[in-house]
């Protein structure tokens, strides 16, 4: 059966009614700031990028940062230093040379595709190789077995204050899944709550999955997560049981894709630190 | 003939005896522990003026390690972290008659005017008076007083922290 466009309207208005667990990824990218309050003048932060299971601990790999961006404050580009990469993390430093807050992140979207041939299972694109539109067109068959074409969006982002916090980072790229702070990222504290704002191609991604994990995996049993589902407008409300540093994971889908893709699936993680009382 | 008058002071106002003869309208007694540690560092300390809303209405005082090369002291001001995040982030430092140096163990005694610097006009209102001190190879205490703006009697109120901070009083005058 092949999918048309029709039946995927038909779908769409059962899209918000699915229940469905976070997908669980075996191991999670983070990139962890030794500080996100900063005071003086041009202060520094010194950066751990990597992914790992026990969060924060680097004993996996370490997270290639090629496609990483740096916003300050005033919108222009920021520049990593000291970059290296060893076994486990990737370190770099950065220089908050203006006041205010600034954002590190990397963001992808693109097109996937799955499909039957001879009952062989088929991918696109093929693990490892650089997705373009142009090759979408080629590889991809535009009827096969179970074909299934996805838009699909990933982000990853964390934020640094020097002195007063600003929010001119938090502008949102209207692609994919991305947050907006209600809750200023960088004003968190223990038995607080904090307000997030989701958002899916620039609208409210009402009902997506949020899973917010302690760092310190180690020196406790459990995993201690909580969750949490956006509701229409996108928010979701976050209690901080204690201080430390937190991972966030937010994941959405819907059958709202533009054509070819008939399911829309959005991924965001970030690192926020929350301070004692 | 010599003439002799005598005031008669109402029962009600004998409290006024008992508290201490103050020009100011507004004063603030902190009290900085000595603490027998082995790497003792005097503690950076904030006291100001907190609305309700948690907002600073005033910085009455903001010590830290002034003498510092390159004005490196500053960098450690987020450690007094109510403070910065309530309104201390926005203070460019120093400002003339708020920040000065760390003080040492002892009673530190600050006076201020309703409508000067630094206590400024405050609204009616409630109010907090805030003491945070954060130190080196130490700890870090925040001491919250209440209190009512104008005042309608003179009173001390007082509270007291438990270790970077001892007694912290407000004392008021109509």
């Amino acid at each position: 059966m092949t999918f048309t466009m029709k039946s995927a309207l038909q779908l769409s208005a059962l899209a918000l009614a699915f229940s469905f667990p976070l997908a669980a990824e075996a191991h999670r990218g983070w990139i962890l700031p030794s500080a996100t309050v900063l005071a003086g003048e041009n202060p520094w932060v010194t950066f751990d990028a990597a992914t790992s299971n026990d969060l924060f601990i680097a004993d996996h790999n370490a997270m290639r940062i090629d496609g990483l961006k740096v916003v300050a404050p005033d919108g222009s580009e920021g520049k990593l230093e000291n970059v290296a990469t060893g076994k486990f993390r990737t370190t770099f430093d950065l220089n908050l040379t203006q006041k205010g807050t600034w954002k590190l992140y990397t963001a992808s979207s693109g097109l996937n595709a799955r499909w039957e041939e001879s009952g062989q299972r088929k991918m696109w694109p093929p693990r490892g190789i650089q997705p373009t539109p142009e090759a979408f067109e080629k590889e991809v068959p535009k009827k096969a077995d179970k074909l299934e074409v996805t838009q699909s969006s990933r982000r990853f982002e964390t934020f640094v204050t020097s002195n007063k916090p600003s929010d001119s980072v938090f502008k949102p790229s209207n692609v994919g899944l991305e947050l907006v702070p209600v809750t200023h990222p960088n004003d968190l504290f223990s038995g607080e709550k904090a307000t997030f704002r989701f958002l899916i191609d620039g609208k409210p991604a009402a009902g997506a999955k949020i899973e917010v994990t302690p760092g310190e995996r180690r020196y406790r049993n459990a995993e201690e997560s909580a969750e949490f589902t956006a509701d229409k407008d996108g928010q979701v409300v976050i209690s901080w049981p204690r201080a430390g540093q937190y991972f966030l994971e937010a994941e959405y889908e819907d059958a709202k894709a533009a054509k070819p893709a008939t399911k829309r699936t959005g991924r965001y993680a970030a690192v926020f630190e929350v301070l004692p009382q | 003939m010599r003439s002799f008058s005598v005031t008669f002071v109402p029962a009600v106002l004998t409290g006024l005896v008992a508290a201490p003869a103050l020009a100011a309208d507004l004063a603030v007694k902190v009290e900085i522990p000595t603490l027998n540690v082995a790497e003792y560092h005097k503690p950076y300390t904030a006291v100001w003026v907190e609305r309700a809303d948690n907002s600073v209405a005033a910085n009455l005082a903001v010590w830290y390690d002034i003498k510092m090369k390159n004005n490196e002291g500053v960098k450690w001001l987020k450690d007094m972290r109510q403070w910065w995040r309530r309104g201390g982030n926005a203070l460019t430092v120093p400002v003339d008659g708020v920040t000065g140096a760390t003080h040492a163990p002892g009673e530190q005694l600050l006076e201020f005017s309703n409508g000067k610097a630094p206590l400024g006009t405050l609204p009616a209102g409630s109010y907090k008076l805030v003491v945070e001190a954060a130190r080196e190879v130490g700890g870090r205490e925040l001491v919250s007083v209440p209190f009512t703006w104008p005042p309608k009697k003179a009173e001390t109120l007082s509270a007291k922290g438990s270790a970077e901070l001892g007694t912290v009083s407000v004392l008021l005058k109509p």
